[in-house]
């Protein structure tokens, strides 16, 4: 295969680019969805092709073909020079690459059992039978139950001499029950909306054991259906722990990816409010706020041996108690900010260019518990799992819902709540960070579903996350 | 061996073994990214996919590959077959669509679809040229898609559309102004006119000022109107949501203003896209709402099957787990201009455009979000000053409720959406309340 990377990347160099990498890649993907006892989806599908990235002066220009065919993959190269050279009409300043190792290497995900060699049958006997059970209480209407696989296999190689064989695993899945009584829906998932994606195989969906979660999950959704309603005003909050990875997902993790601080993404994504002549030095959070991206983590989601830039897998600080330390970079990225490049280079797919992207951006554990946290807590509200997001362009303003909440006073949970939302202010939000659950409480969450780029990408990523509490946070906005 | 041919051979190796449908999606696209008023990112691609559904007696399954030659057939074929066998029957399988005549329209552009590299910088230059110094950001993007459709009851469809997409923003280092055109045909796109009034409107939003939240009455430009109405299609018009009881709508009920007349309607000569949807059922006239009456769900097979309804040809490519929603509509203009409508307006908001919008309550339709690009304080006709970017939580239901739309402006454009450009044609409304309920700020 990497004959058909080389033809690709001479093709473009041919053409005039300074620097060239190509992506030969085959990936397949499996999902198959349940709804009240029905397998509703049993789709495969495969993307075979090769993608060029070709740097000419200030622009990348980028080419993507289906198959493996060298003449063709010659071809695309020369393309993808051409593209560049196309932007020549609007040019800035030139482009430069940070010096990384010119790696020739092999990377795998370990696993244990094949997703795709794990039968059809098995798969939709546990979706049908885990959306019988949601669909148990009278009140349920509907059961949802869903897994998803993914099986990347990438041949990269540039111009400066890089040649990686990549092998990544991806699994996930999870459940849900929607009540309803005519005038209102409620919803609870597990592991979290979405459900919980890693890399790993098919031990990743054993481990969830989605039957005997089924019955609390259906019993919940109907039980919301009749709780009071999240109160509005300002009250200590303690957030479980898939909806704290997602609130780093949005205020720390897309606020750090220097693309969007550089301005590239402003269009769409948008920017940041980081400023980077405040690296090392702006207060993020509270001290208890300790954030790494570190692609390295065994089993989550943004874990890999290189990204798609040839650089390989690391850990970096990016808050350290408190303070704003690091950024998510990529090679042209990085020697516009002065920094070592970061690793964090990912495209969905051959065909899509490589951005900077999330690899696992999570906090690194506290020494409380969630018991300590509410026994500590006089008057305040857990939420958990995750309902909506939204946060403004800079990453600054967000409102998250929940599913569900529970109240806290004097130290103990009371009353379920029904539709919890928060709102907030990112520094201020972290700033407010009192409590933090210890290693036993971590998990690695993975978000399968993360939008960026034009055209859109999807990225996976991951998000390590404890129990966490926040003191005077606004909650119980509504419309 | 073309993709009508491959088409046909793939039904014919299938037929007797099961029921199939098989379409093929192929064509050129390209987009040219620009920030900091140079061109950082362009890209293409020569898009090819095959996508094929088998039917076992109700054992269903879909292989989708972007292998679309002569020898991948068979490939395909068994991986499907092999697939479907061992599933459940699914009792809600509605079987493939039957043979049907579709729309001929003419919705492709050979110079879109062909379209260069240089064409795209060429507009890009106007655009950021036409901002006079400020900071360019944006896209510009040609596409060209045939879709070729078989399946074994016969039906037989082809079709093919281009899309031509500049959508940018200037920005001063305080502000922002945005800009979008989106057209089948690129000449129809134009720079300098895009380029100039982004920059206008980031220069009208220095030194924006922070707003109390609150209700206020406002004037939503069509960006802003579109990503209504796409959350109106995929939550509540969607029969999907329908059958699962998360839709507010109720048919044959009041539940819009008389201004609001909405028609979903790929056969009109300016929309976009092809006549046919994702299962081969034919694409029509859909009035979702007539006069503020809701008159209709958009329905794929499935949903049709369920609700003892017919397919209304919204089945959308690998979306069965989304329902069927429409993706061409048209909101009918009124007899007001945008500068009446504001005129009109003794103290509220002028809105370019919402950002980031999510469901908080489906069955209200209750919707946060937050402005961007552009907001402005209207007072005594007038426009007063720029505001902070607002967060707002309101329902996009009851925004749009009897007597809540004062007026509809009289011109209507395609717009870009929270879900992305092209699903809707329209024009600013001027409604009598939005619920802001914090600023981005605090």
């Amino acid at each position: 295969m990497f004959e058909v990377v080389q033809a690709a990347v001479e093709g473009a160099i041919a053409g005039g680019a300074t620097y060239a990498d190509v992506r030969a890649q085959v990936r397949r993907s499996e999902t198959i969805d349940a709804q009240n006892g029905v397998i509703e989806t049993l789709a495969s599908a495969e993307a075979v092709g090769i993608g060029v990235r070709a740097l000419l002066g200030s622009s990348w220009g980028f080419f993507a073909t289906p198959g493996f065919d060298l003449s063709e993959a010659h071809q695309a190269g020369a393309r993808a020079a051409d593209i560049a050279r196309a932007s020549a009409s609007v040019s800035g300043a030139r482009l430069e690459l940070a010096d990384v190792e010119v790696a020739e290497a092999t990377y795998a995900t370990p696993h244990q059992e094949d997703p795709f060699a794990v039968s059809l049958e098995e798969k939709a006997d546990l979706l049908v039978a885990a959306t019988d059970q949601l669909a148990q209480p009278e009140a349920v209407a509907v059961a949802n139950a869903g897994v998803a696989f993914w099986d990347t296999e990438t041949w990269f190689g540039s111009s400066q001499g890089h040649r990686i064989h990549q092998h990544l695993v991806e699994s996930g899945g999870g459940m849900s029950a929607m009540a309803a009584d005519g005038s209102e829906t409620q919803v609870r998932s597990y592991p979290q909306s979405f459900g919980q994606f890693e890399t790993g195989g098919y031990e990743v969906i054993r481990r969830f054991d989605l039957l005997a979660n089924a019955e609390r999950l259906a019993g919940e959704a109907v039980d919301l259906l009749g709780a009071d309603q999240c109160p509005e005003g300002d009250r200590t909050l303690i957030l479980e722990g898939s909806q704290l990875a997602l609130q780093i997902h949005e205020s720390v993790g897309h606020a750090i990816e220097l693309d969007r601080i550089l301005g590239w993404e402003a269009a769409f994504a948008g920017t940041s409010f980081l400023d980077l002549s405040e690296l090392g030095s702006m207060r993020y959070g509270s001290p208890l706020m300790n954030i790494t991206a570190d692609a390295t983590l065994p089993g989550a989601l943004g874990t890999f041996g290189f990204d798609d830039e040839g650089t390989a897998a690391q850990r970096v600080d990016i808050v350290r108690e408190g303070i704003w330390v690091g950024v998510l970079s990529g090679r042209d990225s990085a020697t516009i900010a002065g920094i070592t490049p970061g690793g964090m280079v990912r495209g969905d797919g051959y065909n899509r260019l490589p951005m900077v992207r999330m690899t696992n951006v999570g906090i690194l554990p506290g020494d409380s518990t969630l018991e300590a946290m509410i026994a500590e807590t006089d008057d305040g509200v857990y939420m958990s799992t995750n309902r909506s997001w939204s946060i403004d362009d800079k990453r600054l303003n967000f409102q998250f819902g929940c599913e569900i909440a529970w109240e806290v006073k004097d130290g103990r949970l009371g009353r379920m709540l029904k539709n919890p939302t928060y709102t907030g202010i990112t520094p201020d939000f972290w700033g407010s960070l009192d409590r933090l659950a210890g290693p036993e409480e971590l998990v690695h969450w993975g978000t399968p579903n993360c939008g960026k780029g034009q055209p859109m990408q999807v990225g996976h990523t991951g998000h390590s996350a404890v129990p966490a509490r926040f003191d005077n946070v606004r909650i119980g906005v509504t419309a | 061996m073309n993709d009508r041919q491959f088409c046909s051979r793939v039904i014919e190796r299938v037929a007797g073994r099961a029921e199939a449908q098989v379409a093929v999606v192929r064509g050129p696209s390209g987009l040219t990214r620009f920030a900091n008023s140079f061109i950082h990112q362009n890209v293409a691609e020569d898009q090819a996919a095959v996508s094929l559904t088998v039917s076992i007696g109700g054992r269903v399954a879909t292989f989708t590959s972007n292998r679309t030659g002569g020898d991948a057939i068979d490939d395909l074929i068994d991986r499907s077959l092999a697939a479907a066998a061992l599933r459940p029957v699914d009792p809600l399988w509605p079987g493939m669509a039957p043979a049907a005549g579709v729309a001929a329209v003419d919705h492709y552009d050979a110079p879109t679809a062909d379209a260069e590299p240089a064409t795209r910088a060429a507009i890009v230059r106007d655009f950021i040229d036409a901002g006079g110094g400020l900071s360019g950001a944006g896209f510009c993007e040609t596409e060209g898609t045939t879709v070729t459709f078989a399946n074994t009851e016969g039906q037989r469809c082809e079709g093919s559309a281009t899309r031509a997409i500049l959508d940018g923003i200037h920005q001063t280092p305080l502000s922002a102004g945005k800009a979008h055109q989106t057209a089948n045909i690129v000449a129809a796109l134009d720079g300098i006119d895009a380029g100039r009034m982004a920059a206008e409107k980031a220069r009208s939003s220095v030194d924006a000022i922070d707003l109390k939240p609150g209700r206020y009455e406002v004037v939503l430009e069509p960006d802003a109107v579109a990503t209504i109405l796409i959350f109106l299609a995929v939550y509540g018009f969607n029969a999907r949501a329908a059958i699962e009881q998360r839709s507010f709508v109720e048919l044959g009920s009041l539940q819009f203003d008389q201004t609001i007349t909405l028609i979903d309607d790929p056969t009109r000569d300016d929309a976009l896209g092809v006549a046919f949807d994702a299962e081969g059922t034919p694409k029509g006239a859909t009035t979702l709402i007539e006069a503020g009456t809701a008159r209709s769900l958009t329905h794929n097979r499935r949903t049709a099957g369920q609700m003892d309804a017919v397919s209304t040809g919204h089945a959308v490519s690998g979306g069965g787990g989304f329902g069927a929603f429409a993706t061409n509509m048209f909101l009918e203009p009124g007899d007001a201009s945008l500068d009446a409508m504001v005129a009109s307006v003794d103290r509220g908001l002028l809105v370019t455009e919402f950002n980031y919008c999510r469901v908080l309550d489906p069955r209200t339709l209750a919707v946060t979000g937050l402005t961007r690009n552009g907001t402005f304080l209207v007072e005594n006709g007038e426009i007063a000053g720029p505001v902070s970017n607002l967060r707002f939580t309101q329902s996009f239901a009851s925004a749009l409720g009897p007597g809540a739309v004062l007026s509809v402006e009289d011109a209507a454009r395609f717009a870009n959406s929270d879900f992305g450009p092209g699903f809707a044609h329209v024009p600013s409304v001027r409604l009598a309340e939005w619920n802001f309920t914090g600023g981005v700020q605090a």
